[in-house]
């Protein structure tokens, strides 16, 4: 059972919900940009959220199913003749097309069953970097073959309710897409906001800031005007967290994404609320975004909120899958 | 050690916090840091899947998914910390884990060793017996994996890091800078002055323990021929 690469995309890599416990030794959870259109697009094949899919980044890929296949696509839209946020039952020799992001930057695609990669240190995930996880350890590449577990496709398929067509019509809601740009991101002050200057934590909640080209799964980089830098000593280095916005000494403000350091010696500005990481993580370079501040408890009201539209979402789909 | 206490606790976002006990590197304070994750660790709190020792201070990042994740986190952690402190850390002079790591520190590998001498006002020999007499401490890993900032480096040896960094420094290569002395774990860009070149492997997602040292670990060098480099790198 497989799947063939036939064009790579512009960034195709095998993801799940990340390895946790090794930050203490420098590696960082890594995992899904967007961990809830994931969670969605395993639940529309049945399985189970943690399990691992394809990440697709603005352009995607063309694959070829070398047998009936039950997939979902979910997260940002792109071009393509396939439907988005619903379980399709693809026929063996289907070329899945998937063209450019037209809204939101990343989607998965996951299939019944799951990718047969072995896990590495207890996750799919492919971290970059250090070359490892995923499918050998880096982006998909042309003439790749990749290799799944038995989904039981039509099985599963057929446990849903569908039109006379024989096809799904319902979907899953977007949660992580935006509606418009800039998009808002809360944030809570960072441990150094005190140390910039008046103009530069004015600067940083007034731009509307954009996603720089240079931006990767490790962070994104917000051009805008630069920041001061903040008085005092120079910091030392410690502990730094996905969406930490790190500002080193060209001003550039860093929003540390999925594949982040996991120590860092710049001044942090702001932590995002954990709730709006996979909504930054939708935007593409040139995406625009701002910034407001929340408290910690807003910030936590914020992620439950998160965590009960997609537990209700999950629900949904569970359902469909018990309903015939 | 009783004396040591919290500064405060800083949330990094709503999902981790930062117990911090010292803004400028001390290394009685990080010894005690060190000390404390592995008592926090073996507590296994489940709603904790990551404690992080710093050089001031120890990071713990949440679950917030989990059933017994609090509903005043910070308050929790930093009460996780105060019991720990309360229960007691494993004595300073415990000589938890001891790493020797070969080093060649021959030209063909020691880009920086020169300038270095120069600050210095050191011979390379000398920068050399000096680095390699030294034992030192890991006092807190980042960067990349595997990567170690570790402390006790000899204060004749502290220069400043590079005006600019190398795009690339080879994996393995041992530097120094302030002071402090790290191993590059990949071929990575890094402003470190590199003083020579391990063969060892100090990250790899295969083993079973992938990173070769671990926060706390005590570290001696010891100097290798550029043939024994050979030999190990082949066959380590």
């Amino acid at each position: 059972m497989s799947i063939r690469v036939l064009r790579p995309g512009l960034l195709t890599t095998v993801q799940d919900q990340g390895r946790h416990g090794f930050q203490r030794v420098g590696l960082c959870p890594g995992g899904a940009m967007d961990p809830v259109a994931l969670a969605l697009a395993n639940a529309l094949v049945g399985n189970p959220p943690h399990e691992a899919a394809l990440e697709i980044t603005v352009i995607g890929p063309e694959l070829l199913f070398e047998q009936d296949t039950l997939v979902a696509v979910c997260g940002a839209e792109f071009q393509g003749s396939f439907p988005h946020n619903r379980p399709v039952l693809a026929p063996a020799g289907t070329r899945f097309n998937v063209g450019r992001a037209t809204r939101g930057a990343r989607a998965y695609i996951a299939v019944a069953g799951g990718f047969a990669v072995d896990p590495v240190l207890g996750s799919r995930s492919t971290y970059l970097p250090g070359h490892f996880g995923g499918f050998e350890g880096r982006a998909l590449k042309h003439g790749d073959v990749l290799p799944l577990r038995d989904g039981a496709a039509h099985q599963r398929f057929n446990s849903l309710k569908k039109t006379r067509d024989g096809t799904v019509k319902w979907s899953a809601p977007p949660l992580t897409l935006p509606d418009r740009e800039p998009i808002l991101v809360h944030v809570i002050e960072g441990q150094h906001f005190a140390s910039f200057d008046s103009n530069s934590q004015r600067a940083f909640f007034d731009t509307v800031w954009r996603v720089a080209p240079d931006s990767n799964r490790m962070g994104f980089r917000l051009s805008g005007p630069p920041l001061g830098r903040p008085q005092g000593d120079e910091i030392l280095s410690g502990p730094t967290c996905l969406g930490s916005v790190q500002v080193p000494p060209s001003g550039v403000p860093i929003a540390l994404m999925a594949d982040h350091q996991t120590t860092g010696g710049y001044p942090r500005i702001a932590e995002i609320a954990s709730a709006d990481v996979a909504r930054l993580a939708q935007l593409a370079p040139g995406g625009k975004v701002h910034f407001a501040r929340c408290s910690l408890e807003i910030a936590g009201e914020l992620r439950r909120d998160a965590r009960a539209r997609l537990e209700s979402a999950l629900r949904g789909i569970a359902w469909e899958y018990q309903r015939k | 050690m009783a004396k040591t206490r919290p500064l405060g606790v800083i949330p990094l976002g709503d999902s981790a916090a930062y117990v911090e006990f010292s803004t400028t590197l001390d290394l009685e304070v990080n010894s005690v840091v060190q000390r404390l994750a592995l008592v926090i660790l073996k507590r296994k709190v489940p709603w904790i899947r990551d404690v992080v020792p710093a050089l001031g201070g120890v990071a713990l990042h949440f679950d917030p998914d989990n059933a017994e994740f609090p509903a005043q986190p910070l308050e929790a952690a930093l009460e996780i910390v105060n019991d720990s402190l309360k229960q007691g850390l494993a004595a300073k002079d415990d000589p938890g884990r001891e790493v020797e790591l070969p080093v060649c520190y021959e030209p063909q590998f020691a880009l920086d060793l020169a300038e270095v001498a120069k600050k210095a006002d050191l011979s390379p020999e000398e920068v050399i017996r000096r680095h390699a007499a030294g034992e030192y401490r890991v006092l807190m890993m980042g960067f990349a994996p595997g990567h170690a900032y570790m402390g006790g480096l000899d204060a004749k040896l502290a220069v400043p890091r590079r005006a600019s960094p190398r795009a690339i420094v080879p994996a393995g290569s041992v530097a120094i800078a302030n002071e402090q002395t790290v191993v590059y774990p990949y071929a990575i860009s890094g402003g470190w002055n590199v003083i020579g070149r391990t063969p060892m492997v100090l990250f790899d997602a295969s083993r079973p323990r992938p990173s070769l040292l671990w926060p706390g670990d005590r570290v001696r060098f010891r100097a290798i021929t550029r043939e024994e480099f050979l030999a190990l790198q082949k066959n380590p």
